[in-house]
């Protein structure tokens, strides 16, 4: 129970951490209406290419933008894979998610892990968050502000200011009609594919950011960092609307509750380690818990009929 | 207003199903003509109607709204010409949006979108007061969700959102058909005012012979992807349902026809 308690910081931290890349996840699995398998990829697309200019002694902001800039490159790919050569959303993205094995691998000089050498102080002051200022920033060493859990949700409470703010302007309601009903957009005059592009490219942003900041957390960049990514974003989207969809009407309040979703996705991860599940079966667990609550509302729709007063007026 | 030029449409081309759905079909339509289109299932109403808003390209022809070229124009870059309402409630609409969106969204149709708010406050007020003048109640709802309509207060509020920025052609897919009689008979009406007050170019595609004739200044029908009747002005206002049956036999030749159409 104390080890659990423990590692709480440590996974609330993570768990806001992989909270950016479910936002992501949501816009295209929530708005756009596409299931978009390219993250598993882009998360570490962003992670390598953090890893290597970081360490080639770029500026911290500066290796951040660049990751989120090569995470919209790879969702160009998918959406360019799936808008103008016709190939269904799903396989472009595994299409793309394979291709990118190969690029992070490219990208990290060919080598399975990168690692940041957190060990030198001066170094480590400059990342953004860290695995380390977790009991740091408690014991004194570091400053309480730079506890992951304050800057990370802070960053966090940031990006969802702007995508709110994103999400009510012309553009974001054209991607969001997009996703809603595609020949009423078309018939107002909205480029369907580009919305979608625009759409897989903020989304693959976001979740390449969020493998920049996992990246620095960890002190390292592995290949396989994104694997089962998208299952691990679709579970806090769904836990999120799960637990809050009675609750949160407002769209930035449903990002906060994906957000959420992915801090309790971690806390559940950590209490079934601390209870003593060996970690092999995690990817076996996340997967029963998804399909789970994505059959949910497909059985409630089957077999629990709502009760509704027959007969009456109807109003036209 | 509207020109077209021998549209020629083939579907499935090279296949056992291949349909020759338009034979060079041509049509001009005058500013502020409201042209009703009638015919029997397969006649090519409903893909005349397609080729003027762009669902697809045509195979041969041309197609120029108020005087501009947009046969190589795909959908979205029509949508600056043209306001629809589909034959299905369900597509006119994005049901996950409110209703007060969508009513912006169709505010800027054929706009470039940019970062600027995607609904304003001045915008809410005066949608508030035209929905008041649908009398569907809806003036009071702007915020709920459009999935949430039934089926004729959707077609009510995509006609509104088709006729909120002046179309040059205004299209009607049987935009009736998917309703009951009463709501049907209100959406028409609907349609008539709207297309009155604003001064609209229209084509209308219905099943009711009876709706063609009493609605609008001409009258075409289609058999076999041609355009084998068309009447207007006083001939027109004139017309009943078995005259022009008469009509239609005599032009394709053929009795059956007649409960084709009747049935259809």
């Amino acid at each position: 129970m104390l080890s659990f308690l423990n590692a709480l910081p440590g996974a609330m931290s993570q768990g806001l951490i992989w909270g950016i890349m479910a936002i992501g996840v949501y816009i295209t699995y929530k708005i756009l209406d596409i299931a978009d398998l390219t993250v598993d990829g882009s998360f570490c697309t962003g992670g390598a290419v953090f890893v290597m200019l970081f360490s080639g002694g770029a500026n911290v902001w500066a290796a951040m933008l660049a990751a989120l800039l090569a995470g919209m490159l790879a969702g160009l790919v998918t959406g360019l894979l799936n808008t103008q050569c016709g190939i269904p959303a799903i396989l472009a993205g595994i299409l793309t998610q394979l291709g990118l094995y190969s690029v992070n691998m490219a990208i990290m000089d060919f080598k399975a892990s990168v690692a940041i050498n957190v060990t030198q102080a001066d170094t480590l002051e400059k990342l953004l968050v860290s695995l380390r200022f977790v009991q740091g920033a408690i014991r004194g060493d570091f400053p309480l502000w730079r506890h992951p859990i304050l800057v990370v949700g802070l960053f966090t409470v940031g990006l969802i200011a702007l995508l709110y703010g994103f999400f009510g302007t012309e553009l974001g309601c054209a991607l969001r009609a997009t996703g809603s009903n595609g020949s009423m957009a078309r018939a107002q005059g909205i480029d369907t594919d580009f919305c979608k592009v625009l759409g897989l490219m903020i989304s693959n942003g976001l979740v390449a950011l969020s493998g920049a900041l996992l990246c620095q957390y960890n002190g390292a960049n592995e290949i396989n960092v994104g694997r089962g990514a998208i299952v691990i974003g679709l579970a806090a989207v769904i836990i999120g609307q799960v637990l809050f969809s009675k609750l949160f009407h407002n769209f930035a309040l449903k990002l906060l509750a994906v957000a959420i979703g992915a801090i309790l996705y971690y806390i559940v991860i950590q209490a079934v380690l601390a209870v003593g599940l060996n970690p092999n079966y995690l990817k076996l667990l996340s997967a029963l818990v998804v399909a789970v609550f994505l059959s949910l509302p497909y059985w409630k729709g089957k077999y629990f009929h709502a009760k509704v007063k027959t007969g009456g007026a109807s109003h036209a | 207003m509207l020109e077209v030029k021998e549209i020629w449409k083939v579907f499935n081309a090279g296949t056992v199903n291949e349909k020759q759905a338009l034979r060079g079909v041509s049509l001009t339509l005058k500013d502020g003509d409201f042209c009703t289109v009638i015919g029997g299932n397969g006649a090519g109403k409903s893909t005349l109607l397609n080729a003027v808003a762009g669902t697809w390209a045509v195979d041969g022809g041309s197609i120029s709204i108020g005087g501009v070229d947009v046969t190589h124009l795909p959908d979205h870059k029509r949508a600056p010409y043209i306001g629809r309402v589909f034959q299905d409630p369900m597509l006119g609409t994005a049901p996950t949006m409110q209703i007060l969106e969508n009513l912006a969204l169709a505010a800027r149709r054929g706009q470039r979108r940019g970062l600027r708010w995607g609904v304003t406050k001045a915008e809410k007020e005066q949608y508030q007061e035209m929905l008041k003048n649908l009398d569907l109640g809806l003036e009071d709802r702007l915020t709920s969700k459009v999935g949430l309509l039934s089926g004729g207060q959707r077609q009510a509020l995509t006609l509104l959102m088709a006729s909120l920025k002046k179309p040059k052609l205004l299209l009607l897919d049987e935009h009736t058909a998917a309703l009951d009689p009463k709501t049907a008979a209100k959406v028409l009406e609907l349609s008539d005012r709207i297309v009155a007050e604003s001064h609209l170019t229209t084509m209308m595609v219905t099943h009711n012979m009876k709706d063609a004739i009493q609605h609008g200044n001409r009258l075409i029908m289609m058999y076999d992807g041609k355009i084998v009747i068309d009447v207007s002005g006083e001939e027109k206002k004139k017309l009943t349902v078995p005259q022009l049956l008469e009509l239609f036999s005599k032009v394709s030749g053929s009795d059956e026809a007649d409960d084709k159409l009747l049935l259809s």
